[in-house]
């Protein structure tokens, strides 16, 4: 059955390269509608090529008036100097790279079984609860976590996490976009799969690991994703206060701050922070977008 | 009615008898459910809770709380002006960069959908990018510096349209717009890789049916067969964006300062920023939470609703 299911998905990937053009299109409004795109792809693209082109400019450049788009004599200096910045920090450059790794690894781990454990159950059985349950979870998608903050330090104060790895671990294991995507894409497993798995005797918990699990690839990858994203992202400056807890992008974007003489290594961190979501996004975009697929909300 | 009401009580004490029936039977699933639950429930739907309660009460964390009524919210909107600028540019950049962002995500995901599939995961990237670049977006200070090595300032001069260097990020007028367009550039999010796929999975078939029945030009194809398909994909999409949309801080605060020059920059978020964070007003920062939260659930509301009636 699980391979059925692989060949379907593999055909719809194998389309042709060049579609059929539809009847009923217009070649002008193609032209147009592609000029349009062209453009609007340089303006979406221009700051992060001016990011990337300033970082790798000479200090003088940096300076130059009139100032210059792209760099005239690009060097690498920008990123040795932040290196060398790095280590001569009172924290080594090892550890902040250490906590965020870290955070990152158990975060998204535990994130990943306990919401495809929730998930799953949502997705395949019918029990009082689940449905409302869901829709809570999907509540929780509507607002932003800012709003939550003030109380949620509280919390962590009780439990006496402030000032831990756990403060930022613990809570993104319940990210409800996780649960949502999961559930979303595992609705579209084929219930008679874990139906042929139970009569063979599977207990629950077997079915889960051995027969779900490996079939929702597609989608760990992109609760990975999104999950790696926002704990790489997390600055933890509001819960975390000791320094060698700190995270990396915390460590780098205070480098940021030195002032002028630091602008040259200003733009190498913009880069070296943007550079690890968008390479793990290109290399799982085609994973991800399989995932989107389902990601729909129903009534 | 007497007799309406025991008849009522007993249909509920059988649903409930088989409920809990059911419930007993499925015990596995309660385990599977449990580790998510309690760790959202503490994170996600108690701090809701509590929000609301401390909304009610003075409360600095080092004392116990006292209870106040209603006077946090009377303060906000009767004497509170900031807040009420916060108000203020919080609805304007949610009206403006929601929408708009919501209707570039839609539009480029359409655009790029009919493109052959290589020049399209490309593309994908490109627009989705700036959404996950961390915090790329503070390049936007450099090409908006008020002196003349800004490269707006230096473009404006060398064609002439100003003599003097404009303060883009420190005089009020422009601030709002400027956030706004860094924000429109960073609105490609979540929704716009939910729309690229379910436009992908909208069956072929649907679409030769409609040349069938005399579907003229791409327009009409939109609207009475792609938009209808896209339906969920568009409610989540909604969700997000106003999600994002309400809850802008980062960028105003990377942009315009914080505090920023008059509060003209100030939104509701980075207002309770202030009381939480620098002022220690916990009851009043959770009024300040609270309205935000109402805010955006009932504007999701409403949006969803809106949004059931798309293409019918």
């Amino acid at each position: 059955m699980s391979k059925k299911k692989k060949v379907e998905v593999e055909k719809e990937y194998k389309k042709p390269m060049i579609k059929r053009r539809k009847p009923n299109r217009s070649i002008g409004g193609d032209v147009l509608l592609y000029i349009f795109l062209i453009l609007m792809a340089y303006i979406m693209a221009f700051p992060i090529i001016f990011a990337v082109s300033n970082a790798l400019k000479p200090l003088d450049e940096l300076f130059r008036f009139p100032p210059r788009i792209f760099a005239q004599h690009p060097t690498l200096d920008n990123f040795s100097d932040l290196f060398i910045t790095m280590g001569k920090s009172w924290v080594s450059f090892s550890r902040y790279l250490f906590n965020t790794v870290f955070i990152t690894f158990v975060g998204t781990a535990g994130h990943l079984i306990v919401a495809s454990m929730a998930s799953f159950v949502l997705a395949k059985y019918e029990f009082p609860g689940g449905k409302g349950f869901f829709k809570l979870a999907t509540t929780a998608l509507m607002f932003t976590g800012w709003a939550t903050q003030i109380p949620n330090y509280l919390i962590l104060n009780w439990l006496g996490w402030i000032d831990t790895y756990w403060a930022i671990i613990i809570p993104a294991f319940a990210a409800p976009i996780g649960l949502f995507l999961m559930k979303q894409f595992m609705e579209g497993l084929p219930t008679s799969l874990i139906e042929a798995a139970k009569i063979d005797g599977a207990s629950e918990w077997r079915v889960f690991s051995q027969i779900v699990m490996p079939n929702v690839k597609p989608a760990w990858m992109t609760l990975i994703i999104f999950s790696v994203q926002r704990l790489w992202n997390d600055r933890a400056a509001t819960y975390i206060y000791s320094e060698e807890k700190k995270t990396l992008v915390y460590a780098l974007n205070q480098i940021g701050l030195g002032g002028i003489a630091r602008t040259g290594q200003q733009a190498a961190v913009l880069v070296v922070v943007m550079i690890v979501p968008i390479v793990i996004f290109v290399f799982s975009e085609s994973q991800i977008l399989e995932t989107m697929a389902s990601s729909g909300l129903k009534d | 009615m007497k007799e309406f009401f025991s008849k009522y009580i007993a249909l509920r004490k059988h649903n409930m008898q088989v409920a809990w029936k059911k419930a007993k039977r499925s015990k596995n699933c309660y385990l599977f459910l449990l580790p998510f639950a309690i760790l959202f429930a503490m994170f996600y739907i108690f701090p809701v809770v509590a929000s609301i309660y401390f909304s009610f009460t003075y409360y600095n964390i080092l004392e116990p709380p006292r209870f106040l009524g209603f006077s946090n919210y009377i303060n906000l909107i009767l004497q509170d002006d900031v807040f009420l600028i916060g108000l203020k540019n919080t609805l304007i950049i949610a009206i403006v960069t929601g929408p708009l962002g919501y209707i570039m995500s839609f539009l480029f995901a359409w655009l790029i959908n009919e493109l052959p599939r290589m020049v399209r995961s490309v593309a994908v990237i490109i627009f989705y990018a700036p959404s996950i670049a961390g915090t790329c977006y503070t390049i936007f200070s450099i090409f908006f510096r008020g002196d003349a090595y800004g490269y707006v300032n230096a473009f404006l001069q060398n064609i002439g349209v100003i003599d003097t260097p404009i303060l883009w990020l420190i005089n009020p007028a422009y601030m709002l717009p400027i956030c706004m367009i860094v924000i429109l550039w960073m609105s490609l999010g979540t929704g716009f890789l939910s729309f690229v796929a379910g436009l992908q999975g909208i069956d072929g078939s649907q679409y030769e049916a409609g040349y069938m029945d005399g579907i003229k030009n791409r327009w009409q194809e939109l609207w009475y067969i792609t938009l209808p398909n896209m339906k969920p994909m568009l409610l989540f999409g909604a969700v997000m964006t106003i999600t994002q949309s309400f809850g802008v801080c980062d960028v105003t605060m990377a942009l315009c300062g914080y505090p920023s020059t008059d509060y003209a920059a100030r939104t509701i978020v980075t207002h309770l920023f202030d009381y939480g964070y620098s002022r220690f007003e916990m009851g009043y920062a959770c009024a300040i939470a609270t309205i935000l939260f109402l805010l955006m659930i009932l504007c999701n509301k409403a949006i969803q609703s809106l949004l059931r009636r798309v293409g019918t």
